[in-house]
């Protein structure tokens, strides 16, 4: 990675060459999403109304939430119809 | 050369199919609609080889353009008033992406009370979002001045983005003969863009990354250097577009009968037509006056204002929109030109043809009469309605 000291050293334009997903907003978290998987239908509701692609699927086809991303907003307990995810506070 | 009679909106579309644009977003609204649809026209009967993107507001207009300019792809859109408004967020990140987008503009004024006539509110409110600013006289000058556009924003000197404003109906919806420049003119002219540095498939990238303050200071500065650089690149593109075209418009501030003139009246957009043959009537009953014609507002014509200003003793700046608390933009930014000049001319601002006033010759002649005659440095509005003031008789 190039580090920019000055004027001369930037690009025209504000380039990143990584991608966002190195910045990890999962310590803004207030509640964490907990998939209870007894009840979950695998209907991925949660993983499409994530706004921030927190959800991954695991190698079973749950629900997974990427913690250093997840920011605990509770849309995905919201939308999940069988209410599979419970918003669980942080210690 | 094909000489034509079309509209000044025709006049821009024509200049984006002859540019070759690669990509047009855009959002309809009056009196700006028939560019795009006459875009969109060209587009649906193959004459032009354009992905045409249709969107739900201006505000996405923008953002499909930007994200276009970035891949590399010519880009091109259009709009006025309220839309220009709703993009003006966008228009920042425009500049600040160094996308080259070049856009077509109505002016209009701005509501309330809605109003669908000339006026330089809704461009003049976009003067601080790094876009160049071009304002055309005619239908001719719309079409020189997109493909110039398109020229100067594109150069790696100043990835800038830059918009071309025309009068509302003036200009837009009036039909004047226009010499369409011949695709072989144009293509020697404006060679397809180069393939965009920062993004090629298979390589993730990303831009508007967040940054603290220990260098967006410097991403400013970037953006400030760019367009200091456009006097050079303007200059230079209109001499290339001179050499093939044989027309030139006279760089960023022609002027009219102004070499032993007593009083300069600078206008901007379509007020210079009538201005000019006032000019012309007043010349001929002795008084000297003369004419200057902002056609590149951003960047601001310093060095050609202060030519001006060292030769004539007093200045009309007329503005067609106001800056409420001061006086009208074009007017703030003569008189500051000034002050770092040895030369002190009088500079007064009439502000005029607001909302699609009609600016008519007898309002001429009374700016020039007023600008010979009185020594106040005051902001006059001209033609506005006024109760008579009733008088007492003893």
């Amino acid at each position: 990675m190039r580090s920019y000291e000055t004027l001369e050293d930037l690009p025209e334009a504000p380039l990143a060459t990584v991608l966002s997903d190195i910045i990890q907003t999962g310590s803004w978290r207030t509640f964490r999403p907990v998939v209870r998987k007894e009840a979950c239908t695998k209907c991925y509701v949660c993983w499409k109304f994530c706004p921030d692609v927190a959800i991954a699927i695991d190698g079973d086809g749950y629900p997974t939430v990427k913690l250093d991303a997840c920011k605990g907003c509770g849309i995905c307990a919201e939308e999940c119809k069988p209410k599979a995810i419970d918003m669980v506070p942080e210690e | 050369m094909v000489q034509a009679v079309i509209s000044g909106n025709y006049a821009q579309a024509y200049a984006a199919k002859l540019a070759r644009t690669q990509v047009v977003a855009a959002y309809p609204i009056t009196p700006q609609t028939t560019i795009i649809e006459k875009i969109a026209e060209f587009v649906a009967s193959g004459q032009m080889d354009a992905q045409y993107v249709k969107v739900e507001s201006e505000h996405s207009a923008m953002a499909a353009c930007i994200s276009a300019s970035a891949l590399g792809a010519r880009t091109y859109t259009a709009s006025s008033s309220q839309g220009l408004l709703l993009m003006h967020e966008l228009l920042h990140w425009a500049s600040g992406a160094r996308a080259p987008i070049v856009m077509g503009i109505a002016n209009r004024s701005v509501a309330p009370p809605l109003s669908i006539w000339t006026d330089h509110k809704d461009t003049i409110s976009q003067r601080d979002t790094g876009w160049i600013q071009m304002y055309a006289e005619s239908g001719q000058e719309v079409i020189d001045s997109v493909l110039v556009a398109f020229r100067v924003a594109e150069h790696e000197d100043v990835l800038l983005p830059a918009m071309v404003a025309e009068d509302a109906f003036y200009l837009t919806h009036t039909y004047e003969p226009v010499d369409i420049p011949t695709q072989d003119q144009v293509d020697r002219f404006l060679p397809p863009r180069k393939p965009s540095s920062g993004f090629r498939p298979g390589l993730a990238n990303r831009y508007g990354t967040f940054i603290g303050p220990e260098l967006h200071m410097e991403f400013q500065r970037k953006v400030a250097e760019g367009m200091e650089r456009v006097p050079r690149v303007f200059r230079e593109a209109e001499e290339e577009y001179e050499r093939i075209t044989g027309r030139n418009h006279g760089g960023p501030m022609p002027t009219y009968r102004t070499e032993d003139a007593d009083a300069v009246l600078v206008t901007m957009g379509t007020a210079a037509t009538t201005a000019r043959s006032v000019v012309d009537v007043l010349r001929k009953h002795g008084k000297k006056v003369g004419l200057a014609k902002i056609r590149v507002f951003r960047p601001w014509p310093v060095p050609e204002v202060r030519a001006l200003g060292a030769d004539v003793d007093r200045i009309g700046v007329l503005d067609r929109s106001f800056t409420f608390g001061a006086s009208g933009a074009a007017h703030t930014e003569f008189a500051a030109a000034m002050y770092g000049s040895p030369h002190r001319p009088l500079v007064r601002d009439f502000v005029a043809g607001l909302g699609g006033r009609d600016l008519t010759p007898p309002m001429f002649t009374q700016m020039f009469e007023s600008l010979l005659s009185s020594e106040k440095e005051e902001v006059s509005w001209v033609g506005l309605k006024r109760r008579p003031e009733v008088t007492v008789r003893g």
